[in-house]
Formats: C-alpha cells, sequence, structure tokens
C-alpha cells in the first residue's frame, strides 16, 4: 500500500514538473519570440516589464484574465467556448509520449522519464495532432463571422494535407527504429541521430511540422492583412490567450518530436541528458522563429501545389528508398 | 537555372536576418533618452515678447481664424496707453493638430511653435492653456523684430516717428 502510494506520489510530481516547465517555456517562447524578433528588425522588443521584460509573459496573462469575454451574437455559443481549449489541450496532451530523459532511479524504483510511454506513441501524437484541427475548425465555424470561417477553412485544408507528409516521413524513421514508441525510436538513435541517416525525411518532416504550427511560410490560417486574424478573429481575452498558448505549446511539444524523432532526443555527450534535451528543443524552436522573421508568406495555391505535388511524392519516394535499403542491409547481414 | 535561383532566394535571407540579430538596434529608448529635435521643430505653441519686454499679441484673432479645428480663442482688449492686447487667451492642445497655420498667420510674429514636445498627459483639460501658460520672456525666433517700430497708431513713437515711416500727410492741405 505504502509502495503504491509512493509510485503514484512520484507520478504527481513528475507530471506536476512537467506541466509546469512546459507552460512555462510557452510562455517565455512568445518572449523570446518577440525579443529576437525585435533583433532581428533591429528594435529591441519588450523591455519594459520585470527585468529587461522578464516579466512580460505574466503582464500578458493579467492583460487577458481581465479583458472581456466577449461572444458574438450569433455565435454558435458552446462550440465557441469548447475550440480554445480543445486547441490548447490536444498540444498539451502531445507531449505525453515525449521521452525527455533516460529512466531514473529514486527510492529504489525506475521512474521513466516520460509522462506514458505508449507502444503506439507515435500513432498517438499523430491523432491529437489531428484533432488539433478540430480546434481551429470548429472556432472558426462556431463564430459566425466570415473572417474566422475562411480562416478555418484554410487551416483544415493546410493542416489535412501536410499531415499525409508528415506522417509519410514519420514512417522510414519506423522503420529504421523497428518501433512505434517513442522511447525506442531515441534508444535507436544512442549512436547517430535519424536527421543524419535520412535527412529528406527530417526536412519533409521540418517543413510539415511548420505548416502544422501554422507559423510563418504557412500561416494562411491567420494571414492578418487578408483575414483580420483568421480563426480567433472573433475571440477575446483568456479565450484568445489558450488560442495563443496552444499554439506556443504546440511549437514546443513539435520541437519535442522533431527532437525525439530525428535528432536524438536526449542523447548527447558529456552534458546531462535533459539539458541535451532542452537544448535541442530551443534550438528547433530557435529556427522556427528566425524562418518566421525571414521567409514571407505563401499563397495558399503555392502552399497546396508545395505539399500535394513536391512533399507527398518525394516522401513516398523516400520510403521506398529507405525501406529497399533497409531490405539490403537486412538481406546481407 | 531557375530552381538555383529560387532556392538561394530561400536560404540568402537566412544569413541576413541572422547578421542583423547581433546589430545594435537603432531604438531611441524615449523616456531615458530623449533626442533634441530641430530648433524649426513644430510643437506647441508659445506667446513671444518683444525686445522691450511687452506682448507681442495684439488680439487680432487671425490665428484662431486660421486654425483649421479652432483650439485657438482669445478676448482683445485694450490698455491705457492704447496699446492692444488679449485679455484673455487660450489654447486647447487637445485638439490642436500643430499644422502651424496659426504661426503663419500671425502679423506680429507672436505665436510660434516651439520645439518643447512632451505635452502627454492624463486629463485633457490639462492641455487646455491659458495665456500665463503660453507667455515666455524671450522673442523665439526673431528676438529682434517690433511691430511697433515699424507701423502702428502711434503707441511706442509719435506717429511717423520710426525710421521707414513717413510722417503722417496733413490733409488739412492742398499741396503734396
Amino acid at each position: 500500500m505504502n509502495d503504491l502510494l509512493l509510485t503514484g506520489l512520484l507520478i504527481l510530481i513528475k507530471l506536476g514538473m512537467v506541466l509546469a516547465v512546459l507552460l512555462s517555456m510557452a510562455a517565455y517562447l512568445v518572449l523570446a519570440e518577440r525579443k529576437i524578433l525585435g533583433r532581428m528588425q533591429r528594435r529591441y522588443g519588450p523591455n519594459r516589464v520585470g527585468f529587461g521584460g522578464m516579466l512580460q509573459p505574466l503582464a500578458d496573462l493579467i492583460k487577458l484574465l481581465t479583458k472581456e469575454d466577449f461572444i458574438p451574437a450569433q455565435a454558435d455559443k458552446w462550440l465557441f467556448m469548447l475550440a480554445p481549449g480543445l486547441a490548447a489541450v490536444t498540444a498539451l496532451l502531445a507531449f505525453a509520449v515525449v521521452p525527455f530523459a533516460p529512466p531514473l532511479e529514486i527510492f529504489g524504483r525506475q521512474l521513466p522519464m516520460v509522462v506514458c510511454d505508449l507502444n503506439v506513441g507515435i500513432l498517438y501524437f499523430f491523432g491529437l495532432s489531428s484533432l488539433a484541427v478540430y480546434g481551429v475548425a470548429l472556432g472558426g465555424w462556431a463564430s459566425n463571422s466570415k473572417y474566422a470561417l475562411l480562416g478555418a477553412l484554410r487551416a483544415m485544408g493546410q493542416m489535412l494535407s501536410y499531415e499525409l507528409a508528415m506522417g509519410l516521413s514519420i514512417v522510414p524513421v519506423i522503420l529504421m527504429a523497428r518501433s512505434f514508441s517513442l522511447t525506442e525510436i531515441v534508444q535507436a538513435q544512442a549512436s547517430l541521430p535519424f536527421a543524419l541517416c535520412n535527412p529528406v525525411a527530417f526536412g519533409i518532416f521540418f517543413i510539415s511540422a511548420l505548416a502544422e504550427s501554422k507559423r510563418t511560410p504557412f500561416d494562411l490560417p491567420e494571414a492578418e492583412n487578408e483575414l483580420v486574424a483568421g480563426y480567433h478573429t472573433e475571440y477575446s481575452g483568456m479565450r484568445f490567450g489558450l488560442f495563443f498558448v496552444g499554439e506556443y505549446l504546440n511549437l514546443v511539444v513539435l520541437g519535442a518530436i522533431i527532437t525525439s524523432l530525428f535528432l536524438g532526443g536526449w542523447h548527447g555527450p558529456l552534458l546531462p541528458p535533459i539539458v541535451w534535451f532542452l537544448g535541442k528543443v530551443l534550438a528547433v524552436a530557435f529556427v522556427f522563429i528566425w524562418i518566421r522573421g525571414t521567409l514571407p508568406r505563401l499563397r495558399y495555391d503555392q502552399l497546396m501545389a508545395f505539399g500535394w505535388k513536391i512533399l507527398v511524392p518525394l516522401a513516398l519516394v523516400n520510403l521506398l528508398v529507405t525501406g529497399g535499403v533497409l531490405l539490403w542491409l537486412g538481406g546481407a547481414s | 537555372m531557375n530552381l538555383w535561383r529560387d532556392i538561394k532566394g530561400t536560404f540568402q535571407p537566412f544569413w541576413v536576418t541572422l547578421r542583423y540579430l547581433f546589430k545594435r538596434p537603432v531604438t531611441i529608448s524615449y523616456p531615458e533618452q530623449k533626442r533634441t529635435p530641430p530648433p524649426r521643430y513644430r510643437a506647441r505653441m508659445i506667446l513671444t515678447r518683444d525686445p522691450e519686454g511687452e506682448e507681442r499679441c495684439v488680439a487680432c484673432h487671425l490665428c484662431s481664424a486660421a486654425c483649421p479645428v479652432d483650439c485657438i480663442s482669445m478676448q482683445a482688449a485694450e490698455r491705457e496707453d492704447g496699446r492692444r492686447q488679449a485679455a484673455w487667451f487660450r489654447i486647447n492642445f487637445a485638439r490642436c493638430i500643430y499644422c502651424g497655420l496659426c504661426a503663419e498667420a500671425c502679423p506680429t510674429m507672436a505665436i510660434q511653435m516651439s520645439p518643447e514636445y512632451e505635452l502627454g498627459n492624463r486629463d485633457p483639460l490639462k492641455l487646455v492653456w491659458e495665456k500665463e501658460d503660453l507667455l515666455v520672456d524671450h522673442g523665439g525666433k526673431d528676438p529682434n523684430y517690433h511691430f511697433y517700430r515699424h507701423s502702428g497708431i502711434g503707441v511706442a513713437a509719435p506717429r511717423g516717428g520710426n525710421d521707414d515711416e513717413l510722417p503722417p500727410v496733413n490733409i488739412k492741405t492742398n499741396l503734396p
């Protein structure tokens, strides 16, 4: 009984730490993005609140919480209230399968440093990232606004078509690691990260992840100069905040998934594994921000043509080649 | 060839943004660092004085007529020595658009634009400035200009007594 209690307590502590780190990372990514973008444009970015702007996320939170929670007159009330939560929760849940360190030995028991080591981890992540489309689509639909609806339509089309390329680029990884579990995929990269074994799959996954997170070269769902703010046009206060947080959580989670699938997860020399993991996630996030500071937005037909005519066929060919090479290697040995 | 250009055009900007990331921002952090505006900068108006220290304004209402947003109002009055002055003079800086048309219209160079731009205030009523607030102790951009030394009705000098003035015509005689 006491043993069970201790296990439960350890799991609870782990959950709390993961949640706290994830949420504060998302909050501070907003600040980091604003600062880095500012420096790239030769200005300072937020530097007034707290020490050099370090309390800006808190100030933003207070501002969002105290704003009026406005629901448009003709909106579908329940869906309107539900959608932002869906967007944030799916991003949070997707982190559950990401291993962020090797198992820890504590009080004589093994504590896996992953919230939930599913043996179908990748499929779970995939399912949740598809569910995230619902948050966007329902939010846009329930707002009863043409801009929101157009944004939601774009988001759906974009996310569904890029999901395909994303899935196809993961298959080679699964072939190489011979497992659906992210923990085992990370273990398989102990010597060489898959980004080096299979750079094409890495590139396709990275581009699809950009499209999936609705960030700059692919930020058509919220194209400010065409659609006001896209699917969250009608949202205000903390509901908008949830969409916003969801977006940055998604950034962290995609960074974590890219890290574990292609960059070798927590593997790395000298430094402790958790530092390697966090460093890799932050590096991916920096590249995302860098891309946002650099590239302009694509046109919608370019986006679709790129997804369907280049990424998907390339992913299919890459899958075929990887499978062939693995078969040949397996036959030789 | 075209594809190569496209690829180059996609990846070259990354180098540019990375370079700019390490450059110094050009921002002037306003409340800490203030830039000095040029002397002809058009910010708040002042009412200047002539070299003798008297008010230049003769309350002719030309500035308030020229004002496109009607932010200037005044009441004309006359002193015992015949000198015209404004009994009160009021500028509502909450309405003022700092176009400078009043300063252009002023025949005596009394109202002038000054580079003092920090008028920000939480109470709009504090932006209504009275004559005492607007008057300054100097002549502004042309400190030597003295309206009554060039024309006028014999206030500062007797009629025709100024250097560039002819004596008044004797209307009782036919001879030139």
